[in-house]
């Protein structure tokens, strides 16, 4: 059985039959009956172990369009609260077979060791700051729908690298595609383990804005953070944050992305978020779409069309 | 490989994107409708349409992608030389309405194009290449109803090769080809098969 839980996993075939996919896909939220029978009688189960509105409600959304029987676990008062393990949680879900487990948790790695448990596709929903696939797989997707094909397109990362798992889902994704990928943060912010990412790094926010096809800020996780990053919340804004005067510096045509939740004031100002450059919104409708292709490709079939070798 | 991907045999993957067959017949196949005979039946069948709907006004023609697709495309634009007047066409992919997804690997979509306004009060002409277990229509007709309530569902084929497993029949028929089930029918179209003609291969004849 095949699961998505690294976007360094899937070739560029793989990932252009999934934006592919979700492009004919996307059309059945404009139905009056936005339900396709194709997934009937399977079960996916959303286990998360983090706190998540968006996630959960759009892997939600999109098993119930393809009419698959959604289970919804989050660790708060579940057996986990009492001390249940992940492999004795794993065991439960695969006596109740399940179909596909869309599992978040707070340690990276846990989908991995969840994949090894269970017969089900495991679907990386989130783990601690490694990856995050959906969330890279529904950017490349609002992008390709804002500005064409990414070959060759310039694409900036901007904010908490450091604690971000859907800048590395998204550095390995978009470099599949062909876009050229350049994280910027300040250098508390990134990773000491860079050398293999296949990117740019800047300091310089103002530098690399005027080449920049697409900015994608990153909210900074005060909740990951054990130390003190940056000086201020106000030096940080003033350095890499999104105000109206950098956004007027963008090329014309350029689009700003951020994968939710914000921090209006901090990384990216109001008035930047609610603009409409931004399209922080449709990242919201093209994930359910995004996340229904990737439950078809993986589950319709005798076997899964995509993802990479457990 | 190719070949095998055009078969309109039972259950046969029905591939979103065109695949580039070529219209040059491989061993063993011969040419059952050339050209000029696809064309004949084509322009029999647009006038077929328009006389059982007293007019193109709430016509609407969707092919079933690939071949079928391109085949409404065609009527469509007779149907319009005819009455000067155009009429809708649209394209509607059944795969993930099919009874035969969990046979098979998944596949990739192809394209559904439906007018703005719908299927609502339309007669709607579903049009595919060949006509064998009548699946793929009943999948068709399970897609239809979700898009809405046509006041009449009719059927066009190039090819009706027998061997129905459901009570379908097709209203409008290019050509009755009585088949062997071991045979196999490949249609080939010249948008994306360089040439027009439908083979036949195989079976103990």
């Amino acid at each position: 059985m095949r699961h998505l839980l690294s976007t360094a996993d899937l070739s560029r075939d793989d990932a252009l039959l999934i934006l592919d996919t979700a492009e004919q896909l996307s059309q059945v939220s404009g139905r009056s009956i936005k339900k396709l029978p194709t997934l009937r009688g399977r079960t996916v189960v959303n286990l998360f172990f983090e706190d998540s509105t968006r996630t959960r409600i759009s892997f939600e959304a999109a098993a119930k369009r393809l009419s698959a029987d959604v289970i919804n676990f989050s660790a708060k008062g579940s057996s986990v609260s009492k001390g249940e393990s992940l492999k004795d949680t794993a065991l439960t879900l695969q006596a109740m077979g399940a179909d596909a487990v869309v599992v978040r948790h707070g340690a990276s790695g846990a989908p991995h060791r969840l994949a090894n448990w269970v017969d089900g596709s495991v679907v990386n929903a989130g783990d601690g700051t490694h990856e995050h696939p959906t969330q890279a797989l529904l950017d490349a997707f609002t992008m390709r729908r804002r500005l064409g094909d990414l070959e060759g397109r310039r694409v900036s990362i901007v904010g908490d690298v450091l604690h971000s798992r859907v800048a590395r889902s998204n550095v390995h994704l978009l470099t599949t595609l062909g876009a050229e990928v350049t994280l910027v943060a300040p250098p508390t912010l990134l990773p000491v383990a860079m050398g293999e990412w296949p990117c740019e790094v800047s300091y310089d926010f103002d530098a690399v804005l005027p080449k920049s096809d697409v900015v994608m800020m990153l909210r900074v996780q005060h909740e990951r953070m054990n130390a003190s990053y940056f000086p201020s919340a106000r030096e940080y804004s003033r350095r890499y944050g999104l105000d109206p005067e950098r956004l007027g510096r963008m090329p014309d045509g350029a689009i700003v992305m951020h994968p939710g939740p914000m921090n209006r004031g901090m990384e990216i100002a109001a008035e930047v978020a609610d603009s409409g450059r931004s399209t922080i919104v449709e990242q919201v409708t093209n994930g359910v779409t995004v996340r229904m292709a990737v439950l078809y490709l993986l589950l319709s079939g005798s076997e899964p069309a995509i993802g990479g070798n457990q | 490989m190719n070949a095998a991907r055009n078969q309109a045999r039972d259950g046969e993957p029905r591939t979103g994107e065109a695949v580039p067959a070529g219209g040059r017949p491989v061993d063993g196949e011969r040419a059952v409708l050339e050209a000029p005979d696809i064309n004949r039946a084509l322009t029999r069948i647009a006038h077929e349409i328009l006389e059982r709907a007293k007019g193109p006004d709430d016509l609407l023609l969707l092919g079933i992608p690939t071949r079928g697709a391109l085949l409404a495309r065609r009527l469509a634009d007779r149907i319009e030389q005819v009455e000067g007047r155009p009429v809708a066409c649209g394209s509607l992919d059944v795969t993930m309405y099919r009874d035969d997804l969990r046979l098979r690997p998944a596949r990739a979509l192809g394209r559904t194009d439906l007018p703005e306004d719908g299927v609502d009060g339309r007669i709607v002409v579903l049009v595919d290449d060949v006509l064998y277990s009548g699946r793929t229509v009943r999948a068709a007709l399970d897609a239809l109803n979700d898009l809405g309530r046509p006041t009449a569902v009719r059927l066009a084929v190039l090819v009706d090769r027998g061997h129905r497993e459901l009570p379908i029949r097709a209203d409008h028929v290019g050509k009755n080809l009585p088949t062997s089930r071991s045979e196999t029918v490949r249609v080939c179209l010249a948008e994306i098969d360089q040439r027009d003609a439908v083979l036949l291969r195989g079976g103990q004849r």
